[in-house]
Formats: C-alpha cells, structure tokens, sequence
C-alpha cells in the first residue's frame, strides 16, 4: 500500500548545476511528465526508493539563478516556493551548485534559507574541483549555512547513496538568517504578516517584492498585498540590487572561511579553443548549416525505415482485427478508428525522438549556446531571438514541443513572434501529404544528372514554409508595437562530452510528452472522423442501395461492383458526405471536390489524417475490393466526373501541396498555443492568418496553372 | 580623468575590473549572476556579425548583447 502522500523533494539551482542528470541518477526510468496544475510548465517528477524502503518523490524544478524570476519557466520556482498551503510546496528542498562555481549558487541558497525552506546543499561536480585544486570545509560550510551538506558527482553517480541516506534524515528548517531586511521594508513586512499570517519575514518581503508570483492568493488577499504595498509606498524591484550584494557579501565573508584552497585565478582557456572554431563567421555558420542537415537527413531518411514498419504493422493489425472480429459497428470502429488513429501518433515517434536526441546533445554539448550566438543578429532584424533557433529547428518534428521550447525566451514580443510562425514550419505530419502529392504530380525523374525532381519539390516546400515564417515574423515585428526590453545575458556553457543517458531520458520524456498531448486529440478525432462517415441522417445504408440500385437496373452490374457504389453513396450520404458537400463551393475555386473536402474538414484537426481519411474515403468507396491497392494508386484512378480526366491534375496537387505547407491545421497546436498564451486571441489570429495564406496561395496556383 | 568606458568598447582580451551600471533593471540581472562591481571581467571575442560579445566574468562565460554590454561601466 501506498501512503497516502509521498515526501516531496524539490531540485533547485542554476541552470547547467547538473539538476537534471542528479534527477536522472535518483529516479532513473522511474519518470513522470506531467504538468503543474494551473500552470504551463512540465513537472518533471519521479520516484526513489531510499535504503529504508521508503518512496520520495523527486522534482526537477528549471534553472534559476535567484528567487526572482526572469522568465516564465522561472516562475514557477517562486510561485511553488511561495505558495506554502499548496500541496505542490516540497516538503524539503535540494539547491544543487556546481561546485566550481560555489559562489553563484549560494544566492539562492541563502534566499531559501530564509524564506524558512527546510532546505539541503549539494555541491555536485566534484570531480572538476578536484581537478581545479579547490577545497572545502564543508562542516564549517555546513554549520555556517545551518544545511547539510552533501558532495556528489551526478554525472558518474557518486555520492549518490549519501544524499539518499540524507533525505531518509529529518530536515530542520536553517535557523541562520543570512539576510537583514530594510529599515523601510519593516513596517510593510510586519503588516503584510499580520493581515496575511505569512511565516517569516523575507517570505512576507517577496511577496511584496514579486506582484506577479501571488497567483495563488485569493483575490481578498492579492487586493491587501496590493494595498499594503501602495500604503507603504513600497516599489517592487527598488531593493532587489542592493540585497543582492549584501547577499554576495555576506556569502563573500563565507567562502573566505570555508575555502580551504581556491583554484588558481587565471582566466579560463579551453572553452576559447573550441570557440574560435563554432562561432568563426565562416566555419562557426558553416558548422551548423552542416548539422542542420544532418538532422533532416536523419528524420527524413533514416526515420522511414522504423516509420514503414510502424504503418505495416497497424495496417496488418487493423485488418487482421477486423477479418477476426464478427463483423458489427464496435469491430468497424476499432478496425477503421481507433486502430488506424493509433497508429497516426505512433508513426511519429521515430522522428520525434531522433530530433530530440540531436536537441539533446546540441544543449548537452554546451553547443546549443554557441547556436544562440551565433544567430541572434539575425534574427532581431526579424523581431526573433537567438534563442528563437531550437524552436524553429524543433517545429521541423512537431510545433507542440517547439512552442513549448520558447519558454525560455523572456522578451513577451520575441516569444509570440516565435510562436506564431512555429508552426509554418513544415512539421513532419506534413510529409505523409506532401511525399503522396508530390508522388502523383511530380514525374519521378532525374534533372541535370542527379538532381530527383520529386526531392527537389519536397525541398523546395520546406524551403517555402520557412521563408514564409521568416516574413511573417518581419510582418508582426513591424505590427506589434510593443515598448519592451528585449535581454540576451546568457550563460556559455563550458563545452563537455554529453553524457549518454541523460541524452535517452530527455529522449523518452519528450516522446512520452508528445504521444500524450498530440495522441488525446488525434485519438479523439479519428473516432470522430470514423462516425461522421459510417453514419448519417436516417438509415444511409439502405438508402444508399435504394438509390443505386434504381439507378443501376439496367445496367449489368456484377455484384461487385454493385457493392462498390453502394458503398460510395453510402458515403456520399454521411455526415462526412454532407459537411463535404456543404464546403465544396468554398474549396472548388482550389481546384477541390467534395471528396477533398472531407479530407480538408477531418485534417482541420490535425494534418496527418488527410492521408488516413483520403484512405478511408476510398477504401469505403471501394468495399469488395479484394487486394489491397495502395492508397496512391487509388487516388491517381479517381476521375474527376466534369472533365473526364484524372482528380489530381498538377493543378490540384500544387494547390493542395501549398494550402498545406501554410495552413495551421493542427487541433494540438492550437491547444499548446491557447495554453502558452493562456488566451484565446492568439491561437485565433494565428489560425485566421495562416488559413489566409493557404487558401489565397492555393488559389492562385490552381487558377493559374489550370 | 579620461571617460569612463563600458564592456563594450573593449577590444578581445582585454580585461577590466567592473565599476558600476548604467541600468537599473539590467544590474540587476547581471548582478544575481556574479557580475558584481569590483568583479575582474574579460572581453573574450565577438560573434561574426560584431553583436553579441561573450565574456568571462566571476569564473565563466557570459554572453550579452552590445547595449547591455554597454551598461556595464569598466575600469582598467
Ligand atoms: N564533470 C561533471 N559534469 C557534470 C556533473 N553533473 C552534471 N554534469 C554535466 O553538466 C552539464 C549540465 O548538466 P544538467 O544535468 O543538464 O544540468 P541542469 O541544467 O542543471 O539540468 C551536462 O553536460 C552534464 O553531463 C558532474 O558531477 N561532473
Ligand atoms: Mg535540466
């Protein structure tokens, strides 16, 4: 039996402090991701057994450097440490400092101790302080601060069964304050805490401090925060430099004390070495230029393999379920719906996880840094950020963990920028459709020698949606008009061998965050799509042979082909027939019938249905069929009944290929970017501009090109 | 007295010792990160397109921009 609710430890400390490979060393693949309730930020949390048998949960908070956040991902950390009723506040706190680097790492520290956090330091890196010459005392250390102290190497795993031994003890809260609140924030604090009941003073102080972490409050609360602080004539933000340097200093006096040997103080050389290679203006561009195809290359060629092998086997698996299964609507819905819907999420997995394993290196290497600054000139001119990069690169997979990768740009304008044009860059969904289009209008021939033009045509749509992303963004940088700071104080990560497992958990924990965001929707409208086009008003199947065969007296048909109109008119009949139809004289200036419609209406949910309803339009048009054509061969036999001719001239396939490329048809993606913008004007607008795009660029290509 | 110069008018490899901001909310920032006055700095180089400078500052490295590199007065 579980106990009714675990201990909960936090990790905290500044970014690249080694929080995340700590968490991978404690919980191992024992991992959940999951989100903070009300808040956008994954929760990555997980389980580890202490030697005692006890479970603790363990949680990876995102990097901070102090208790002031600077963008929303930090935010979380104060609204967690701050709201101290909410089942989320950790029951004891771990600040991981790199060791190397102590001096960083105690401002936060100090700032826990006193918010009167029960609260334990790890000096992790340990392997590197050896080899810098740098020694501790850390009883001293440990009995100044009032914490235990725990020296552990995350990335080898030492130390580890230590700080385990540590979280099974009692944590007492420090009694040492490191910090003397102001002569003028006094009268304020002590009002705050009398109103509020808050526990200590420097908790009192932040939340007169930070307006914008009390999301927590009541109103009736917020509202006497807020008049305590204008009664007080207290400014947010007036005290904060100050008390970092009296922070400092006081953690300056300690380090004197407990430092046993400092490192050499000569300036740090070999990270240079490699930099004046990766961030050359030649070679450090043309590097990533380099990697950049490699990772296409890889999901896009490499990918395919365990891709076909996914489709294969939900293929079989749906019509091995639906020959065994008695025949009936429940045997049709898991055999048409849910199992094809399936399989729609799972093809991805291939790509999703190659990307991020190339992601994860990159940022593990440290490189990712360098990309950032490398490219940030650039893209200010189009009112983007350097770190506008990873989601641009990330939205070649997925737009959903790409606009989520753009929490860590602060500048508000910066980030919408970048996840408005997100999604124009052409995710992997898009592939299914454009590899079959391009397939049945481009011939499958060689130019000037080596050049395929079906790949040329696949590239070349790439390329279109991301020079279409590049000027929307210049377009919104000229409209959106706002007055704000942008900042891009980053730290350059030293350069360091990635460390393999980590690089698998980030792996698994984004492919497991994408089967279940993406998968709920796509589920959810492949059972949809499954009843709008089995059922329909009255009963369409005997309507539907009613009318054919009527129709139909005369001619000798085979039974066969009897089966197959009925089967056509039956969806002609639907639900999906119907919207289909309705459409139609909106879509017929794109060079689409009604049949296309459906696809355009079902794919409005996500875009990788189109291929899954263009197969199931065409496999219920065509029941009796005995061996399986494929899909392509299927849609090249349709004959457009006004001209005689085929369906998917070159006129239609480039009119589709290019309402595709720019049209945000994603129901996920819309989803991710509501909740990122927690609004509805955003994801609205978005879908209004590149729904414009896409049926104005269509247009044009189908009417001139017909 | 000659003017006082910031961050960003240092050539690569020169060092200097951090002497004040010329912007609050940025201080801030820079400060929380161990760029502290007093604190030695050195300019290490710039990106190919001049913008943005990386710097080693209280034992690593920091990126920033020009302007903000701007408002960190130096003495050397
Ligand atoms: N040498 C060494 N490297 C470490 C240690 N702990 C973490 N690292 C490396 O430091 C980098 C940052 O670690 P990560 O866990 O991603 O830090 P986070 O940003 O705090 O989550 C990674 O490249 C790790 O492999 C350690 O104890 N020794
Ligand atoms: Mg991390």
């Amino acid at each position: 039996m579980a106990p009714a609710s675990k201990t909960k430890i936090a990790l905290v400390g500044n970014p690249n402090s080694g929080k995340s490979s700590l968490f991978n060393q404690l919980t191992g693949l024992n991992q959940k991701v999951g989100n903070f309730p009300g808040v956008t930020v994954d929760k990555k949390s997980g389980f580890t057994t202490l030697a005692d048998g006890t479970v603790v949960e363990i949680v990876d908070l995102p990097g901070i450097y102090s208790i002031y956040p600077r963008s929303l991902d930090e935010r979380i950390v104060s609204e967690i440490l701050l709201d101290h009723r909410s089942a989320e506040l950790p029951d004891k706190i771990v600040v991981v400092a790199d060791a190397t680097n102590l001096k960083r790492s105690l401002l936060l520290l100090t700032q826990i101790v006193d918010m009167g956090l029960p609260v334990m330091l790890v000096l992790n890196m340990m392997d590197l302080v050896a080899k810098a010459g740098i020694s501790y005392d850390f009883t001293a250390l440990s009995k100044r601060l009032g914490v235990p102290v725990v020296a552990v190497n995350a990335r080898k795993g030492e130390g580890i069964k230590e700080l385990k031994e540590q979280f099974s003890k009692p944590l007492a809260v420090s009694q040492q304050p490191c910090f003397t609140i102001w002569e003028e924030a006094k009268a304020p604090v002590k009002a705050l805490r009398d109103a509020l009941g808050v526990d200590n003073d420097y908790e009192a102080y932040l939340y007169l401090e930070q307006p914008d972490s009390l999301k927590f409050l009541p109103a009736d609360s917020k509202s006497k925060v807020d008049h305590i602080r204008t009664g007080h004539k207290f400014f947010p933000g007036k005290f904060q430099g100050a008390e970092t340097i009296q922070r400092y200093s006081y953690i300056q006096d300690l380090l004197n004390d407990i430092t046993l040997r400092a490192s050499d103080h000569s300036w740090k050389k070999y990270s240079n070495q490699l930099d004046r290679i990766l961030t050359h203006k030649v070679w450090g561009y043309l590097i990533f230029l380099g990697l950049l195809m490699l990772i296409f290359q890889a999901i896009f060629a490499w990918a395919t393999v365990p891709m076909d092998f996914i489709d294969a086997l939900f293929a079989d698996v749906s019509q091995w379920v639906g020959a065994a299964l008695p025949a009936g609507p429940a045997t049709s819905l898991l055999a048409e719906g849910i199992i094809p819907g399936l399989g729609g999420i799972v093809i991805f997995v291939p790509q999703i996880a190659i990307l991020f394993a190339f992601i994860s290196i990159l940022e593990e290497s440290g490189y990712m840094a360098r990309v950032v600054f490398l490219m940030d000139k650039i893209m200010r001119r189009f009112g983007l950020n350097g770190k506008s990069v990873v989601p641009l690169i990330s939205g070649v997979a997925c737009a959903i963990p790409a606009i989520m990768a753009t929490r860590t740009i602060d500048n508000w304008k910066e980030r919408t920028i970048t996840i408005m044009i997100t999604p124009l860059i052409s995710c992997s969904a898009r592939l299914p459709i454009f590899t079959i289009i391009i397939a049945l209008i481009v011939p499958n021939e060689t130019a000037l020698g080596f050049f395929n033009l079906q790949g040329l045509a696949l590239m070349g749509l790439y390329l279109l949606g991301f020079v279409m992303a590049i000027a929307s963004a210049w377009i919104m940088n000229l409209i959106i008009r706002v007055r704000e700071r942008s900042y891009l104080v980053m730290e350059m990560p030293t350069y360091r061998v990635p460390k393999w497992s980590n690089v698998g958990y980030t792996i698994l924990e984004k492919t497991k965050a994408f089967v279940l965001e993406a998968g709920k929707v796509i589920m959810a409208i492949s059972i949809v799509l499954w009843v709008l086009a089995s059922y329909g008003p009255g009963d369409i199947t005997a309507r539907a042979q009613e009318s054919v065969q009527q129709e139909s007296a005369n001619l000798r048909l085979t039974e066969e082909g009897l089966q197959d109109r009925v089967a056509a008119r039956k969806l002609e009949y639907s639900y999906a027939g119907i919207i289909g139809k309705a459409i139609e004289p909106a879509i017929r200036p794109l060079g689409y019938d009604w049949k296309i419609g459906i696809a355009l209406i079902t794919s409005f949910a996500a875009r990788e249905v189109f291929v899954g309803t263009m197969a199931t339009i065409y496999s219920i048009g065509s029941a009796g069929d005995e061996d399986e054509t494929t899909i392509k061969t299927r849609m090249r036999e349709e004959v457009n009944p006004e001209t005689g001719g085929a369906r998917f001239t070159p006129a239609v396939g480039f009119s589709l290929l290019l309402f595709y490329t720019f049209a945000m048809q994603c129901m996920s993606t819309i989803a991710v970017v509501y909740r990122e913008t927690k609004g509805w004007k955003w994801p609205l607008l978005q879908f209004a501009y590149m729904t414009a795009l896409a049926y104005i660029s269509a247009f044009i290509v189908y009417q001139v090109m017909r | 007295m000659g003017l006082v110069r910031n961050v960003a008018q240092m050539k690569p490899g020169e060092v200097g010792v951090v002497s004040g901001f010329t912007d609050d909310h940025l201080s801030v920032k820079l400060m929380e990160m161990g760029c502290l006055p007093g604190a030695p700095v050195r300019f290490n180089f710039s990106a190919p397109l001049g913008d943005p400078i990386c710097i080693s500052v209280a034992g690593y490295e920091l990126s920033l921009r020009l302007e903000e590199a701007a408002t960190i007065s130096i003495l050397n």
